[in-house]
């Protein structure tokens, strides 16, 4: 059945090839720290000036100078490296990051996208979200596959403001995992157990099927036990 | 000789002036010149444009000028939500607001610190952040003109520094303070230890002292030290 947000995040992972410099975002972008492959060196970059971010430390190890872009404290991973906002803004809009993970509020289908800005929200704040989305060669949205509300989050266009144009290459969800190419989008994975009128049903545009289009490999639970399927 | 140590915060921000343009280092709370920013408030300077990435990270520094309606505007890139007391004065229209993407933010700063006169950069096109900006394609690809950032002074933290302005970060403390010490008429700096000169080896002074005109030794500021709770969510 559906994913849950963990599992969303452990799926992005296996796509992170050995090599990459990864931004994570907000929301469930994060949780995919939790999920990296063992073995495979990958190097987690914050905009505030560090790539190499480790995990979250004890409070016996916190430092207060060291904290990540979500302003929470962190570790440093072996060989990280620190410096300030001009070189950190060099990695993420000069295309020197492999891939941004980002949350979004809606993706359309030519690859626009918005999460920047909730509708309604009175007090705007963009951060590095456009940077992010504009300069990182592979952009990854991780969201749920429709609202709260259950209104499909994939359209034809958005109509929350736009973070950036035509940027996304991959969208995962709690239903599938949909490539945005130039002949539209094209459904790869989707999860087990799920019927694929279910998932059109509730996307907002149409999807064509990949030629290798399958079930989702995600198990049940992460080695560490976390739940990776809903029940 | 040159000395730039000032004996107290009150004393190096004493000339600030009412409407002054002020940009204030640091990226949550790392890095925050939250003493010299106290020292501003306490001497009521008011009617200031800051140019910030946040607006504050609760009722202290940043957070408090706004509680105190000392700020007529706020340039930044993140404001929200993470100060109530900026929150309530932007939703009463008592605060203006200009938000830049971080990146731009940067490099505006950048470029008042270098003396260049904007840039052309790809981050916001088809936005509403494009409002009012020069659209221009440069080898079919889409860029909006920003322009540069000046401040007439900048606050800054460090974690060491010399009589000559010379200043060593330590962690993330670096985020925009760096480039926030080029692009001010005035820069002055806290630092949490004075040390002798060459007590920074030659190969880590992060800013020049060139780019500082004043220093003050500072304790860390009490809500920069709160004991976070577990895992340290803050």
């Amino acid at each position: 059945m559906s994913l849950t947000r963990e599992g969303i995040a452990w799926r992005i992972a296996r796509d992170l090839p050995e090599g990459a410099y990864v931004n994570l975002g907000v929301g469930i972008p994060v949780l995919v720290a939790n999920f990296l492959v063992r073995d495979r060196e990958v190097f987690l970059h914050s905009e505030n000036g560090i790539l190499g971010v480790g995990p979250r430390p004890t409070a016996a190890e916190v430092d207060f100078d060291l904290i990540s872009a979500g302003k929470g404290f962190c570790t440093l991973a072996p060989g990280a490296a620190l410096f300030d906002q001009q070189i950190s803004f060099t990695m993420m809009r000069g295309g020197h990051l492999t891939h941004a993970v980002l949350g979004a509020i809606e993706v359309a289908e030519n690859g626009d996208f918005a999460n920047w800005r909730v509708p309604g929200e009175a007090v705007p704040g963009v951060g590095g979200a456009m940077d992010l989305a504009v300069g990182a060669k592979r952009v990854f949205v991780a969201m749920t596959h429709v609202t709260n509300k259950g209104a499909p989050k994939i359209v034809r266009t958005c109509s929350a403001p736009l973070t950036a144009r035509a940027c996304v290459k991959r969208i995962y969800t709690d239903l599938a995992v949909i490539d945005v190419s130039a002949q539209g989008l094209v459904l790869r994975e989707y999860a087990a157990g799920l019927d694929l009128e279910a998932v059109r049903a509730k996307t907002g545009v149409p999807l064509a099927l990949a030629p290798d289009c399958r079930a989702m490999d995600v198990p049940d639970t992460a080695a560490d036990g976390t739940r990776l399927r809903q029940p | 000789m040159i000395d730039k140590k000032m004996a107290d915060c009150r004393t190096a921000v004493a000339d600030v002036h009412d409407g002054a343009t002020i940009m204030l280092g640091g990226f949550g709370n790392a890095g925050m010149p939250a003493q010299l920013i106290e020292a501003l408030r306490e001497q009521g300077t008011r009617d200031l444009t800051i140019i910030s990435n946040g607006a504050g990270t609760g009722p202290f520094a940043l957070g408090a000028l706004f509680g105190d309606g000392r700020v007529r505007k706020l340039i930044a890139s993140f404001p929200a939500p993470s100060s109530a007391q900026f929150r309530e004065r932007f939703l009463k229209g008592e605060v203006e607001l200009e938000l830049v993407p971080q990146g731009s933010l940067v490099e505006r700063i950048r470029c008042g610190g270098a003396g260049l006169g904007g840039f052309y950069t790809p981050v916001g096109v088809g936005t509403e952040l494009a409002a009012g900006k020069e659209l221009r394609t440069i080898d079919k690809r889409d860029y909006l003109f920003e322009l540069p950032l000046r401040a007439d002074v900048a606050f800054i933290k460090g974690h060491l520094g010399d009589r000559l302005g010379n200043l060593m970060y330590r962690g993330t403390m670096r985020n925009f303070n760096m480039v926030m010490a080029t692009a001010a008429d005035t820069v002055i700096a806290e630092v949490d230890q004075l040390v002798e000169v060459g007590g920074i080896p030659p190969e880590q002074v992060h800013t020049p002292g060139i780019f500082v005109d004043r220093l003050v030794q500072v304790e860390r500021h009490p809500k920069l030290l709160a004991v976070p709770k577990e895992g340290g969510g803050a």
